[in-house]
């Protein structure tokens, strides 16, 4: 039953056996050990699986597994580039961008999107880009300064 | 070199959770590993007559499928572990899997272990339970009445208990007064919501006996201890490792069922299991908070002293007692019914319900939310009653600080405070007189804006043990701290308490480093593992630094004495004489004559030349049993702008002005004030979770649930005064829920506020624009 699909992820080739119903964030974590990307609920709204799948945020639980065959995705584990944090991870470092940390792998690969197509957002369109992505802790304050430092970077 | 207490250093948890290398519980991977599901009642109120686990076991993968009459005798059941005295608590008992009844949806009745997460699940499926449905009663204040549902055979009338609190004489002050103000109050269920589902993993080593538990959890050591009980097993052959967890508020303190099933799983099957809850299940099963129905009223003087409150108090405590649970409507909740006030007599009786919904237990801020809201809300009353501006009657009965320590009328007694020094700083922030001309002009244009005041205190670094086990808590409320230094003058510190995003191990690194004028680079701190770290209570109630802190600082310091001691043996000296000087001992008037805490520490550890009795090594442990409560206060000021053609309300400006004593890393304070105040704001405006009357959750998902998103939560706008509590020696007080207690009065008084010229006096939260639009409908219709 299970099925053999190919991915690219943080730049590395994999071959991984998948079950057609497993989901996308399933597979990072549980086959390819990348469990950077979390998994915070089971309806698509907390965003704390977020990846980049052929360059944008997608949610990796809304994915299955089978339907990334042959994508370029990266994963947090993938932002930083030859040792060097993402202007993002530093941000979210500088200004407590991050409490108890579950939502920020995915709430930095939402930002990164964001940044992409607009390098200086407002703090309401930031407020805007990250609404599909929950943090409990933050009250997002600190995030919306973050990600708008990460812009000026 | 610069002291670190007070400097906002970055948080040294942050490298790890930035790149994605946490290790959270999921995450755990041990050879050979199975899968947990559980199956679980779809009815709230039911009798089993049978289950049938034959299709199940035989499912591919499925290696076994377990029910309540496997694990007879073996687990459980689940314990309570807060027995609130002389309020005639009943605990009935909390199978971890039912076998004749289910109580809520979520009640688990078998699990099934298999070889993958997706076989476990399609497993539950397979098992077949018949139940026969029965009544339910879900809503706290109607479980109680004659003729409803009855939960438990052992509590008649579904009492869990009734418990009292007085002081003064509340009755004769409301006889005597000239105002009186009532109110009934819904104080609406919620999930807590942490972003990490809970998680446990379990593997045992049958040779040894030695059972390993990987688990979300804020407090480890409890886990261990409650683990031990419930499966019989020798404590000391149970290691509890709670790794990276992903936000608790309250919902990880206690012990469930899951955990001890994984655990018994793993020590039955011989073969390491996980299980991980999803975020329907998280919603079912794992503690909610609040739900309280009240009836409150406050009495005073025509000109705004305020001389008593009396509560009546429906706390639903959901279908089983959970670990925590009775003292939190009571204990943490009526014993601060003064408020920050000098009220004077108070009396309160809380009768707390089972119901046929998941458990409620402690959620941030655990029953003082409760308090201060009540609290906050009937002074507003009461101001308007008499007509006296809300701000002005806080200011006229706050307790001053020329009174402090002040025993209030429970018999509590707050540490310190200048409780009108934050009332007066927040109302010149957010310019409160311009404001109330403003808003008095935008009235004449039909715009209604509103401003709204909250002035709270609250018990928190909990607390004295001896205390802990007069109101019967079923453990220590002290901590404790090992301090090592290591050959090369590098030091770890292991602690009691298990932070979960409130960033000890920055802030304690901070302390250590100070205290022996190493680089912070140098320091380690080490939480969550029961294996290495001394036996602590946790992190709850705002406790974490105010108690667990100051252990590790005791800690320090002995350390260092004892380096003191061997730096004056080495430099031929009298201890007197020696003088700590950055970061060395130095003999005083020559300071050439010196040790550095590193070359101590080399010469501690090799114990080439110790002075007479003393023991080689540099390391202590100290343990900290504070003698009071520290209660952080602060006023919260919010503005809003309340549509009268949508019932939608904007928040327009949040200042908060919070008083937790020094800060050893304001910007770590300052998070949690942010994230403290937001949670009280998706409260104040939009969170509830619903229970249709048979019992169903309606809010099952976080499509239902209104979790508060980016987009629509304000700036907040943090200040602080900063009053050190003698308590301890560092001086701090507890700040992890104070943002939550202060926020949600604040912003409710606001709304109603604003809607006052049409004669609301109070609207049920959450303030969804559907009920503040039906209030103003109804006014209108009222006025008419
Ligand atoms: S896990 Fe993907 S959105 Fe929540
Ligand atoms: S930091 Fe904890 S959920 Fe965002």
């Amino acid at each position: 039953m299970k099925r053999s699909i190919a991915l690219s992820v943080n730049g590395v080739s994999h071959s991984v056996e998948v079950e057609p119903r497993a989901l996308l964030a399933q597979v990072l974590r549980d086959d390819l050990n990348l469990t950077g990307t979390h998994i915070g609920c089971d309806t698509s709204q907390c965003g704390a699986c977020t990846i980049h799948l052929n360059g944008r945020a997608t949610k990796s639980c809304t994915v299955l597994a089978v339907q990334a065959e042959g994508a370029e995705i990266t994963t947090i584990e993938g932002l930083a580039k030859n040792g060097a944090l993402h202007p993002l991870q530093n941000a979210f470092w500088e200004k407590h961008g991050l409490q108890c940390g579950f939502c920020t792998p995915g709430m930095i690969m939402s930002a990164a999107d964001l940044l992409a197509s607009n390098g200086s957002p407002s703090d309401e369109q930031i407020r805007h880009a990250i609404e599909g992505n929950l943090c409990r802790c933050t009250g997002y304050q600190n995030i919306v300064a973050a990600i708008k430092s990460a812009a000026s970077a | 070199m610069a002291t670190l207490f007070g400097s906002g250093i970055k948080r040294r948890e942050d490298p790890r959770l930035i790149t994605g290398s946490g290790t959270f519980t999921d995450d755990i991977k041990l050879p050979g590993l199975t899968f947990a599901a559980m199956v679980r009642s779809p009815y709230a109120h039911a009798t089993i007559r049978k289950i049938d686990t034959a299709a199940a076991a035989q499912a591919p993968g499925v290696i076994a499928v377990i029910t309540g009459k496997d694990i007879a005798g073996k687990v459980g059941p689940v314990p309570c572990a807060f027995n609130v005295p002389n309020c005639d608590l009943k605990l009935p008992p909390h199978p971890a899997l039912a076998t004749n009844k289910v109580r809520y949806v979520g009640d688990a009745v078998a699990m099934i272990v298999a070889t993958s997460r997706a076989a476990a699940r399609d497993a539950v499926d397979l098992v077949d339970v018949d139940y026969d449905p029965l009544p339910a009663t879900v809503d706290p204040e109607k479980a109680v009445q004659p003729g409803t549902a009855q939960l438990h055979d052992e509590v008649p009338g579904n009492v869990a208990f009734t418990w009292h609190v007085a002081g003064g004489d509340a009755d004769q002050a409301f006889a005597q007064a000239a105002v009186k103000v009532s109110l009934r109050i819904v104080q609406q269920r919620l999930l807590p919501t942490a972003m990490e589902p809970r998680s446990a993993v379990a593997s045992y080593n049958k040779a040894t006996g030695q059972l390993t538990l990987w688990a979300t959890s804020q407090n480890p050591h409890i886990h261990r201890f409650l683990t031990s009980v419930t499966l019989g097993l020798p404590e000391h052959k149970i290691r509890v490792i709670s790794p990276d967890v992903g936000g608790g508020f309250g919902s990880k303190i206690p012990g469930y069922a899951d955990e001890f099933l994984v655990a018994y799983a793993a020590m039955t099957l011989g073969r390491s299991v996980k299980w991980t809850e999803d975020r329907s299940e998280n919603y079912t099963v794992t503690t909610h908070g609040r739900d309280h129905v009240e009836y409150v009223e406050m009495c005073g003087t025509g000109d705004g002293t305020i001389t008593g409150l009396r509560t009546k108090i429906h706390a639903g405590l959901g279908a089983y007692a959970s670990t925590a649970a009775p003292g939190v409507p009571t204990i943490l909740h009526g014993l601060m019914y003064s408020g920050a006030y000098t009220i004077p007599n108070v009396k309160g009786t809380v009768i707390g319900a089972y119901t046929n919904t998941t458990p409620v237990d402690a959620y941030r801020g655990a029953g003082r939310p409760e308090a201060t809201y009540l609290i906050e809300r009937l002074v507003d009353c009461y101001a308007r009653r008499i007509g006296m501006d809300p701000a002005l009657v806080r200011r006229k009965n706050l307790i001053p600080a020329d009174k402090m320590p002040y025993t209030v009328a429970t018999g509590i007694t707050y540490d310190s405070g200048d409780y009108h020094a934050a009332l007066d700083k927040a109302m010149e922030l957010i310019d409160y007189r311009g404001f109330r001309e403003r808003q008095e002009k935008a009235r004449k244009d039909g715009h209604y804006l509103g401003i709204g005041v909250s002035s709270y205190t609250e018990i928190c670094g909990l607390g004295p043990s001896q205390v802990a086990g007069q109101i019967g808590f079923g453990g220590g409320l002290y901590e404790s701290a090992i301090v090592r230094v290591y050959p090369t003058g590098m030091v770890r510190a292991y602690i009691g308490t298990r932070p979960h995003g409130q960033g000890e191990e920055t802030t304690f690194a901070q302390i250590v480093a100070d205290e022996f004028g190493v680089p912070i680079e140098n320091v380690e701190i080490v939480a969550g593992d029961t294996e290495s770290t001394p036996q602590g209570w946790g992190t709850y109630g705002s406790r974490t630094t105010a108690v667990g802190g100051a252990a590790l600082k005791n800690a320090a310091v002995k350390v260092k004495e004892k380096a003191k001691k061997l730096a004056a043996h080495l430099l031929e000296a009298n201890e007197a004489d020696l003088e700590w000087h950055d970061g060395k001992f130095q003999v005083k008037g020559s300071p050439a004559q010196a040790k550095a805490f590193g070359e101590l520490a080399l010469m501690a550890n090799v114990a080439w030349n110790m002075p007479a009795g003393m023991e080689p090594g540099l390391e202590a442990s100290a343990f900290f049993d504070p003698t009071n409560f520290v209660f952080p206060y602060g006023t919260h000021i919010a503005t809003v702008d309340v549509d009268l053609e949508t019932g939608e309300v904007t928040v327009l400006r949040y200042v908060c002005v919070d008083d937790c004593g020094p800060h050893i890393n304001p910007m770590i304070v300052e998070g949690q004030v942010h994230g403290g105040v937001i949670q009280g704001v998706g409260e104040a405006l939009q969170e509830i979770a619903v229970y249709s009357d048979d019992g169903q959750l309606m809010t099952g998902t976080m499509m239902d649930y209104a979790v508060p998103k980016a987009s629509q939560m304000p700036t907040i706008e943090s200040h602080f005064t900063y009053t050190p509590t003698p308590v301890n020696p560092l001086g701090v007080k507890g700040i992890g829920e104070a943002g939550t207690i202060g926020s949600v009065p604040c912003i409710v008084n606001a709304v109603v506020d604003a809607l006052a010229p049409l004669g609301i006096t109070h609207i049920d939260k959450p303030l969804t624009p559907a009920r503040v639009w039906a209030a103003i409908q109804q006014a209108k219709g009222g006025a008419r």
